[in-house]
């Protein structure tokens, strides 16, 4: 094949993938490491429903069953949601969509890859070796007093991670501030890049109060200083307001990439820009801006003063308002719009109907009395489901599939990953619906057994994680195939308009031959059936 | 005890307070506004997808809407209101969980790894067992031996969670007598979901004497009353000590000069925390001599001291 030498053909020692300093082949890494993480958090889970189909739970242990859903949480929300979207995708695509040859700082990327593997396989260390009991929130002082499995190990893990997203979020800051090619100004930037822009500020700002949070357990824990321990003066509910401190900010770091991947194939199969791009580009500002200041809300039957709860629930109604103008948007960009149906396609609208369910149960747990009922039950577990996994895995499928032919040359088969989206969509709400109902009986979560009348509901949500299985394992094999025996894919397969796809798939190792110039807005589909590119 | 046999078993859990009743109408609330959003979004999702597809090259696709600041400030403005609205819903119920009647009974609440032990003022205790009277508010005064619990009754639509080191309120007024669900809803460890109870609601005069059948080894307050004078508090705050310490009686629910110029209410948790961290708040016109009990003596012993302490009246004096 006289294919024209890329990043992937470039140098195919080994030394030169683990060494790489070009972010195309970091985010490679990435994939491969998050795709681990995300079978092992799905066979937890995979685990924690065959064990729910019965109320008596036969399957394992209580002390097995509590390291499950730990295991789950803390791989799912660390070591796949966060670093999901911005260091995959973000991570491949965002010098490329600023017309850069690399992101501002090459070394530091790869260092973050490195600090997330060590994090990663440290916390998984401490999973395997004897297992963590505490649920991936560490409250203390279970955890730093009772819990009897290796607290400090996977804190210590999740620390080190920690670093890889400050890492990541500073080189995306800097990469967008400075690395733009000439002509492109902040509003004639992709939507893809406000949300990661936003989620980078989050990054920065937020996960360094994780770092502390977890230290002070893992101080606690080892050396009994007392701060979390109210029998030596400490707070136990200190932890949980540092905790959610950086923890909600963190639900916006994992669903405002999933937000800008949608603005992106919205525009790109609707053949339209965006209806009110300021409004959506300013929405995830906005979100990030007031998520700092509602984590309260997961404290409302906690002790906290009733006033502090008036104050987190009004501003987590405000948190909403935002996100409802997204949904807005994006549904008006359809309007009179050429609509195509190819699968990443299909994964935006799954991820508007889901996110759009999440996020009004959302307003539910924000609304005081409400949520003192159904908080700590699986309401609140259906609920985040929805944002996190209907949501942003739903929009990382959608993203993947999307970028797929520019980052592997290959396209994806479209039949295929159609059926898989569709099979997600009503596994996804097989498996999770029946969980809002069982939340609205008031069956509390992290229970190991449970009383016979919410079974039905159960098996339910089981049967339909079955199929939820069958359907995530699907890409791997078809996008598997596609690396091999997938046709090729021009520069640009969907006539989209940003810079990535004026380059050559997969692009060579510096990007671009030459420097493009940027002379008018994104998603300018001014002629039906073809794009204007950016640079034209 | 068979905690399986489900009190409830229908669909929904029976609201069994006026406050539940409340809850649930505020759900159809919720529910109604959300399915009015859905409906609408999913009409013109399926419209839009259905009529702009790429096939259908007839649909009119002129005159696309290019002013879009009057459509993004009028439902960013709805959206608002809207949410504004619930917002005031819920706040409003919710501060009606926050202060009890002044007649409620008052029952105490230790939970522990993996247990909920209950004393009633009487001194009658239980374990997984809430006795309580109907059409009569019930306070319920909590504490934790060890890690976080949670107190929730599905019922009765309402959960507070129960921490160490300090005391949490909850309560509510049950309409009709029957057993209901009582679950830690607060991660708490191995046997989490297994820390279940029965809440016993009982018309009066069955729970009067269901009280009066119980064992016990004298009130509450008399239970304290030997504590105090066991630990030695008497010896000091007894009135005829050789040091200077100040006199408990009548003192609960009083305000009370600091020593730093401010002032505090009696409440249940002054006392206790008077008890564990007695240099924290020094009563005005004090030294701070009083030795700290943390360590040196148990939830239950702190439970009944003050029990006791509050029998010695002052406002909403309890017998």
């Amino acid at each position: 094949m006289s294919a024209p030498r890329n990043y992937l053909t470039e140098d195919n020692r080994l030394r030169s993938w683990f060494f790489t300093t070009d972010h195309k082949r970091v985010a490679v890494l990435y994939f491969a490491s998050i795709t681990l993480f995300f079978f092992i958090g799905g066979a937890a889970a995979t685990l924690i429903r065959l064990e729910l189909i019965n109320p008596q739970g036969h399957l394992v242990t209580s002390d097995v069953y509590n390291r499950l859903f730990t295991l789950h949480g803390v791989i799912m929300v660390w070591f796949f949601l966060i670093p999901s979207i911005p260091n995959t995708i973000g991570n491949f695509i965002v010098p490329l969509m600023i017309g850069a040859r690399d992101l501002a700082f090459p070394r530091l990327n790869l260092a973050s890859w490195y600090l997330f593997m060590a994090g990663g396989l440290t916390t998984l260390y401490a999973m395997f070796a004897g297992g963590v009991d505490t649920g991936w929130t560490f409250y203390t002082p279970f955890s730093t007093m009772y819990s009897n499995g290796y607290v400090v190990l996977a804190v210590t893990g999740v620390f080190i991670a920690g670093f890889s997203s400050i890492l990541t979020g500073l080189n995306f800051i800097v990469t967008i501030h400075r690395l733009r090619v000439p002509g492109l100004t902040w509003y004639r930037l992709p939507l893809f890049l406000w949300s990661l822009y936003a989620t980078s500020v989050i990054l920065v700002l937020a996960t360094p109060v994780l770092a502390m949070t977890l230290l002070l357990v893992a101080l606690d824990r080892a050396f009994g200083i007392g701060i979390f321990d109210p029998a030596r003066g400490g707070d136990p509910l200190l932890f949980q307001h540092l905790f959610w401190f950086y923890s909600h900010p963190a639900v916006y770091i994992m669903i405002l990439p999933g937000m800008g991947v949608v603005s992106e194939l919205i525009a790109v199969y609707s053949r339209k820009e965006v209806f009110g791009y300021k409004f959506v580009a300013w929405s995830a500002i906005a979100i990030a801006g007031v998520g700092f200041f509602v984590w309260g809300h997961h404290m409302f039957v906690s002790g906290q003063s009733p006033f502090a709860g008036l104050v987190f629930s009004f501003m987590s109604f405000i948190v909403a308002v935002p996100s409802a103008i997204k949904v807005f948007n994006w549904t008006a960009t359809m309007h009179k719009g050429w609509i195509r149906y190819d699968a990443p396609m299909l994964y935006a609208l799954g991820f508007i109907g889901l996110f759009t369910m999440g996020g009004l149960t959302g307003l539910f747990l924000a609304c005081l009395a409400y949520d003192v009922y159904v908080t700590d039950t699986y309401f609140v577990v259906a609920h985040f489901h929805y944002i996190m996994v209907g949501g942003m895995v739903t929009a990382y499928f959608g993203g993947l599939h999307y970028w797929w032919p520019k980052i592997t040359g290959r396209l994806y088969p479209e039949y295929w990953a159609r059926a898989a989206a569709i099979l997600i969509f009503f596994g996804f709400n097989m498996t999770f619906f029946p969980q809002f109902i069982l939340g609205i009986e008031g069956m509390p979560r992290r229970y190991h057994v449970y009383p016979p009348e919410f079974q039905v509901w159960h098996v339910l949500s089981s049967a339909g994680a079955s199929i939820l299985a069958v359907a995530y394992a699907l890409p791997l094999f078809y996008l598997g195939w596609s690396l091999f025996f997938g046709a090729r894919a021009g520069a640009n397969p969907w006539q989209a308009t940003g810079l990535e796809w004026q380059t050559t798939s997969p692009p060579p190792k510096h990007n671009f031959e030459g420097t493009p110039i940027v002379k008018r807005k994104p998603y300018d589909f001014t002629v039906k059936g073809k794009a204007r590119a950016q640079n034209a | 005890m068979d905690n399986w046999a489900s009190p409830a078993s229908s669909l929904w859990p029976s609201s069994e307070t006026a406050h539940a009743h409340s809850v649930d109408i505020l759900f159809f609330g919720l529910l109604a506004s959300s399915l009015c959003v859905l409906v609408l979004l999913f009409f013109l999702l399926l419209r839009f997808a259905i009529h702009y597809r790429e096939g259908n090259a007839r649909a009119d696709r002129d005159h696309r809407i290019k002013k879009s600041w009057q459509l993004e400030t009028a439902w960013t403005a709805a959206t608002f209101v809207a949410f504004l609205g619930l917002f005031v819903w819920g706040a409003r119920l919710y501060l009606n969980l926050s202060g009890p009647p002044a007649n409620a009974e008052i029952i105490y609440i230790v939970a522990k790894q993996w247990m909920w032990k209950v004393q009633h003022l009487g001194g009658q205790r239980e374990i997984n067992e809430l006795h309580i009277p109907i059409n009569r508010p019930v306070r319920l005064i909590m504490s934790s031996e060890d890690v976080i619990h949670s107190f929730f009754v599905p019922e009765f639509r309402v959960k507070h969670d129960v921490l160490p080191g300090t005391s949490e309120e909850i309560w509510f007024n049950a309409r009709k007598a029957g057993v209901f669900h009582l679950f830690c809803a607060e991660y708490c460890g191995t046997d989490h979901s297994r820390m279940l109870g029965r809440i016993v609601a009982m018309r009066e005069p069955e729970f009067e004497q269901w009280l009066g059948h119980q064992d016990t080894t004298g009130t509450m307050g008399a239970q304290g009353k030997a504590l105090f004078i066991r630990l030695g508090c008497s010896g000091c705050h007894g009135g005829n000590g050789t040091v200077r310490a100040p006199v408990l009686d009548g003192l609960y629910g009083k305000r009370v000069p600091l020593s730093d110029g401010t002032f505090r209410i009696v409440d249940e948790r002054y006392l206790r925390d008077s008890i564990l961290k007695p240099r924290a708040e020094i009563a005005a016109g004090y030294e701070p001599l009083m030795p700290s009990y943390e360590g040196k003596i148990s939830e239950d012993e702190i439970v009944k001291i003050v029990a006791y302490l509050k029998s010695l009246g002052g406002k909403d004096t309890q017998p």
